[in-house]
Formats: C-alpha cells, structure tokens, sequence
C-alpha cells in the first residue's frame, strides 16, 4: 500500500533534482527547510524524528540535498519528509511539506472495528 | 551534430563579454589599486572558465576545474574585498549558482566541546553552497600545541566537502603567508585540495595614496594638496613601523584625521563648504607618528 502524506504524495516519487527545485523555491520564499523521518507513518502520528536542526540561512539546495543522502543512507527504512518552515509574523507554521523517501517494502494499514456501548461502531488504522 | 560541431568558430570575447564578467575585471583593475598579480590570476581563472564554457558547447565538457584558493599576505591587503569580488566573478561564469560570500574564522567552524565540531562545521558548509566559504586567518584551525583540538575536525570535514562537493561550492582559504605555509605543510591533504595560491603583495606608498585618494572620495571629502603631501609623509614612516596593515591602517589614519578636523572645524566656530570637507595638512600632521619619528623612538602607542 503506497503512503500518501503531504504534497505531491500522488504523483510518482520526486527525483533529486525535482526535490532541489522545490528546494530551491522554498529557500527563494525565505522558508527555512528542515528534514524528518520515522518508521511509522501512521497518519496519526505527527512526532517524526528530526534529522538535524532546521537549516537556516541556506542560499542554494546543494546543502539539503547531502543532508537528504545522508539521511537515507541512515534510514534507508524509514520514510523521509522534508517540511518547509515560514517565520513570517501571521503565518509562522509549516507552508510546505512532502516527504522525499519511502522504504523499498512499504508499511501496511488495516482497518479495525471496534463495537463500543450501544452497538456504536468505532473505526481505527493499526499497522498490520 | 558532431561534424557541425568540429566546423564552428568560437568568438571567445563575445563570449566574455556575454557573461558579463568584462564587466567586473575592469571594475576590479579600476577599483583596486596595484595587486598585480592578483589581477593577472583572477583573469587566468576567467579566461580558463570561458574556454571551458566554450569546450562544452562542443561537447567534449571535462570535469568542473577545482577552484578552491588560498589567499595568502599581510593584513590589510585587500583579501577578504578580493574574495567578494571573487564570487560575483564565479557566479557571472556559472562556476558557483549564487555568488553569495560566507565569512567565517575559527569560532564559526569549530565547537567547544565534544561532537560539537562536525554540526557546526557543516552548518557553515551547507549555508556557504552555491557560493564562496571564505576562512579567514584559517591557520588558527589547526592547533599542533594541543592534540585533541577540535580544528582537526574542522579541517576533515572541510576536506571531505571540498573534493565530493566541488561543484556546490569554492572555498578560499585566507591568511599571513608564513603562518599559511606551516599549516599546509602539517596538513598535506588540505594543501594537495587547494590549487590556486595567490600571494597579496604589500602596498607601496604610491598605491596607498591613490587608496587613499579612493577613500576620501568615498566619503565625500578631499584632501588639500598640503595634506595629500603630509599623508605621503605619513605613510612613509608608518610603514617603517610594526603592525603595519597596509589599506586598513591608512582607513584608520583617515578616520582619525577626520576626527580631527571635526574637532577644529568646531572650534573654528562657523564653517563654510569647502572648509567641511577637506582634510587639512594639520588634521594629519597631528598624528603621533610624526611625534615618534621626531623623538626616534618606535614606541607601540605610537601606531596611533
């Protein structure tokens, strides 16, 4: 089952030089860009684990894309997302996020049901 | 397409003159004084970069040359305003993609404690790519006196980036010459990376006079033809004496001699333009160089 999360999480998986251009068009907003991985990619959980610090004051996406190997050659299990953060007074928040890896045999989702009092019918996603 | 190739001429001025960079040369000739053969260097590096331009429309496209420099002469030389212009240079060429300068020394490269080195390093590293990394005074990195400095570090991890990602970025390497020449004999591996050397010769006082002149104008002053005599004077003996640092010790002089004039101006009660701005022979001749030359002694306060 293919992990959809994030921007562009439709289409086919970036290539390095489509993830420096998007890169790229963050740092030209001013947006510091940071990398995050995690083996669990439950759309619950919002704790991924960061890789490094935020990278601030980069002028050209060179310095991401090594992180990026470097990550992966960590984690090659893990799925990476790379977020893209706006200080702007207002917005302060992530404007951009996609993830930019994925392991080779990707993590399964099943569907439970769960009968609570009065017969309601709860409904929840746990790693099969 | 290869045969159509083989058969075209290329016109390597226009060329230059494309990239813009004809520009910037003759801005450097015109705006830096003396440096010869600075200038001579920097327009080989140019003129190797446009041949290469030229060689890949041709399709036989070798390997990015290795920029990386080593600024080496006495302070006030003009090495750090050489390494600025280095990066519009190398950007107008399509060396580097953004021609932005980071100016680090020693406390932005290394840490303070244990693991604290290798982020640090690559922080500064990943902010300078697509630009010029630009280490002044870079023989503080390696320390012998203390084998378990952090610099060692430093210099691995500049080592490593400066050969796996030489298109990302171009690292200039600055300092005094002797110091710079030790460093690279205890670190071969750095020397063997660095493949231009250029030596900043010190300022004659001819070339610190029209410095000087460059200066007062960028400040909006003149100098009065008393006071261009009393600074040659000036230059002359303080060159003589220790802690000479060439341009920067001429800004400083100017500096103060606009305090000076400040201060006679307002005593001077009421002033007229001209009066406001120029630097009379009086506002330099105030100088204590003047007064040690005249005792002979070669006090240290007297660089003031």
């Amino acid at each position: 089952m293919r992990i959809t999360q994030g921007t562009f999480s439709f289409l086919p998986d970036l290539t390095d030089e489509q993830i420096a251009k998007q890169v790229d068009y963050a740092l030209a907003q001013g947006w510091a860009v940071s990398l995050e991985f995690t083996d669990d990619p439950h759309p619950r959980n919002v704790y991924w684990e960061m890789w490094g610090l935020p990278m601030f004051d980069l002028k050209d996406a060179a310095g991401v894309i090594a992180e990026l190997r470097d990550c992966r050659k960590a984690h090659p299990e893990c799925y990476i997302k790379l977020n893209a953060f706006d200080s702007t007074r207002g917005f302060e928040t992530v404007r951009m996020s996609f993830m930019v890896h994925r392991p080779k045999v990707e993590a399964r989702y099943r569907l439970r049901r769960e009968e609570g009092a009065g017969r309601l019918v709860h409904y929840t996603l746990e790693r099969a | 397409m290869s045969t159509d190739a083989a058969g075209r001429t290329f016109d390597l001025r226009a060329l230059l003159a494309e990239s813009g960079v004809g520009a910037v040369l003759d801005e450097l000739d015109r705006e830096l004084v003396g440096l010869a053969p600075v200038k001579l260097r920097i327009r080989e590096i140019a003129s190797l970069l446009v041949v290469d331009k030229a060689r890949a429309e041709l399709g036989v496209a070798g390997a990015k040359p290795s920029l990386h420099m080593c600024f080496t002469g006495n302070p006030g030389t003009g090495k750090t305003t050489v390494a600025t212009r280095m990066a519009t240079i190398l950007h107008r060429l399509g060396h580097v993609r953004r021609g932005h300068l980071v100016a680090v020394t020693r406390d932005d490269l290394v840490g303070q404690y244990i693991g604290h080195t290798a982020p640090k390093t690559k922080e500064v590293l990943k902010r300078a790519m697509g630009g010029v990394l630009f280490i002044d005074e870079a023989y503080y990195l390696y320390r012998p006196e203390n084998e378990r400095d952090y610099g060692q570090e430093a210099i691995e991890i500049l080592m490593q980036v400066m050969e796996n990602q030489r298109e990302d970025l171009v690292v200039i390497l600055a300092g005094y010459k002797g110091r710079m020449d030790t460093f690279f004999q205890s670190n071969p591996g750095l020397a063997s990376r660095v493949a231009h050397h250029i030596d900043f010769p010190d300022y004659s006082v001819e070339e610190l006079e029209a410095i000087a002149e460059k200066m007062v104008t960028a400040l909006g002053l003149r100098l009065s033809p008393a006071a261009r005599q009393a600074l040659s004077e000036y230059l002359a003996l303080r060159r003589e004496q220790p802690n000479f640092a060439n341009a920067r010790s001429l800004r400083n002089a100017l500096d103060r001699a606009r305090l000076r004039q400040a201060r006679r101006l307002l005593e001077a009660g009421s002033v007229d333009a001209p009066m406001l701005t120029t630097i009379e022979a009086e506002d330099i001749r105030a100088s204590r160089v003047f007064d040690a030359a005249r005792s002979g002694t070669k006090a240290e306060e007297a660089a003031c």
